[in-house]
């Protein structure tokens, strides 16, 4: 159910991000002061808003799932918070290696948005942790869900309040866009924002189909009545849809 | 069976909890003997005998935060090793009075940490006098207090039924704590200052009771999915 539609947009999103990474090259002007390091401004922004609506929609989906009681929600979840890592793992990367250029620093303190941002990060890297440490699956789930429905708020509480400590040295992006960017950045900068969105809601999607076509053989195998000589499921902190009724 | 009116269930679980602890002594004395000996290890680490300012406010801070966290991860331990989530259950009680049960719990373990790191704190490191500090640093320990109790209520019971509460516990807590941290040391740091800066922002105290009233309502809507097997 996942897999429908799903090569399409593959190629869609491999365009749009081939098309982005060549207007951000060369159609997109050099920045007067960075030079040619400004570019990754078009990586970096665009991943960091992803992974932090990720993270806000993970939370969502963990509200459905305590809602609704149904499996799918928490395996939307968790998908989603496991591609915003990997997102944020990013996005402390190509953050470091901006730093390092325009202020000379690899990590700078003074930043509000910066270090919100690695406390979000090291919030959620209990996630996994938390879910391995859980053996009964539903039960799992469920306190899982906890977890991201709270991590979820604390993401923008977080970044409010810790935009209160005083020094601003991180260029306020969203207010530089309306205010002083040039035109070709701007375009180059939404056309990188639609392209990474299209990465993220990919790469979810095809996390998804994996994780159900597994569920799928594992059902159809015990309907065969084959005897699997896998061992018995691993503890594990990824969520099984095995306990569901039926896979569709 | 008519539901037992909640006031009264908060108030038996309150007193079940302490009355526990002053049989046991798990978490009180081990939390004081932390912060004195955390002051130590700041005296030695730092190779200062007096503080003042950020420094201070730092300080006593971050080792309320790490002894607040010794009670966080026992304050459900006999709930979970002795059924006592189990017998609650099953009773008719809102599930919601063992969270606010625990957060009062959390409260008054942290006001009697308070009572002995604070003078321990003004007599061995601190350098200005504690007394013209005392009006705002009261309100200080009381928003910071009712944050780190309500987290810790509520990652507490997140925490206690994994095979790794003792890490669990922190990991999750922490984090969830430094926007407290961040918000009480910045509103106590000048009362620390050695020429003492009258004006008091007002804006940490609005930040932290923002911030308590968030995860006190995000605390109560889920505390219920914690209990439910």
């Amino acid at each position: 159910m996942y897999g429908k539609g799903l090569r399409p947009l593959s190629l869609i999103t491999a365009a749009s991000v081939a098309l982005t990474l060549a207007a951000a090259l060369f159609w997109a002007p050099n920045d007067a002061y960075l030079g040619f390091l400004q570019k990754i401004f078009y990586v970096h922004v665009p991943l960091a808003i992803l992974t932090l609506c990720g993270f806000v929609a993970a939370g969502l989906m963990a509200i459905a799932h305590l809602r609704t009681r149904d499996p799918r929600w928490d395996m939307r979840s968790y998908v989603a918070i496991h591609i915003s890592l990997i997102f944020g793992v990013a996005v402390l990367i190509t953050g470091s290696i901006w730093a390092r250029g325009a202020w000379g620093h690899w990590w700078v303190w003074n930043d509000p948005t910066l270090v919100s941002f690695l406390l979000v990060m090291l919030l959620y890297a209990t996630y996994q942790p938390l879910r391995f440490a859980i053996e009964d699956p539903e039960r799992q789930a469920r306190y899982a869900s906890v977890f991201a429905i709270t991590a979820g708020a604390f993401v923008p509480v977080n970044f409010a309040i810790v935009r209160l400590a005083p020094a601003y040295v991180h260029p306020r992006t969203l207010s530089n866009i309306s205010g002083n960017l040039p035109g070709r950045m701007q375009v180059v900068f939404y056309l990188a924002l639609l392209s990474i969105t299209l990465l993220w809601i990919t790469l979810w999607r095809f996390e998804m189909t994996a994780k159900h076509v597994a569920a799928q053989i594992r059902q159809l195998r015990r309907l065969m009545g084959e005897e699997t000589d896998e061992a018995p499921l691993r503890r594990s902190a990824a969520p099984s849809l095995t306990h569901v009724g039926s896979v569709s | 069976m008519s539901r037992p009116r909640s006031a009264s269930v908060v108030l038996a679980l309150l007193r079940a909890q302490l009355r526990l602890e002053l049989r046991t002594f798990e978490s009180l004395p081990a939390m004081c003997l932390f912060s004195v000996t955390a002051f130590l290890l700041f005296h030695f680490g730092l190779d200062v005998d007096s503080l003042s300012g950020n420094l201070a406010s730092g300080v006593l801070w971050v080792t309320l935060l790490l002894a607040a966290l010794l009670a966080i991860n026992r304050v459900y331990v006999a709930d979970a090793e002795q059924g006592g989530f189990d017998a609650f259950v099953l009773s008719p009680a809102e599930r919601s009075t063992l969270l606010l049960a625990k957060t009062l719990v959390l409260l008054i373990y942290l006001a009697a940490v308070e009572l002995v790191a604070v003078p321990a704190f003004a007599i061995l490191l601190l350098e200005p006098s504690l007394w013209q500090a005392m009006p705002s640093l009261l309100g200080a320990l009381v928003l910071g207090n009712i944050g780190i109790a309500v987290i810790g209520a509520l990652v507490g019971a997140l925490a206690v039924r994994t095979q790794a509460r003792d890490l669990l516990g922190p990991l999750v807590s922490l984090p969830l704590l430094v926007p407290v941290l961040l918000g009480v040391a910045r509103w106590t740091a000048p009362l620390f200052d050695a020429p003492r800066a009258n004006a008091v922002a007002l804006r940490w105290p609005l930040v932290l009771a923002l911030y308590d009233a968030v995860f006190g309502l995000i605390a109560f809507a889920l505390f219920d999915f914690l209990l439910e097997d």
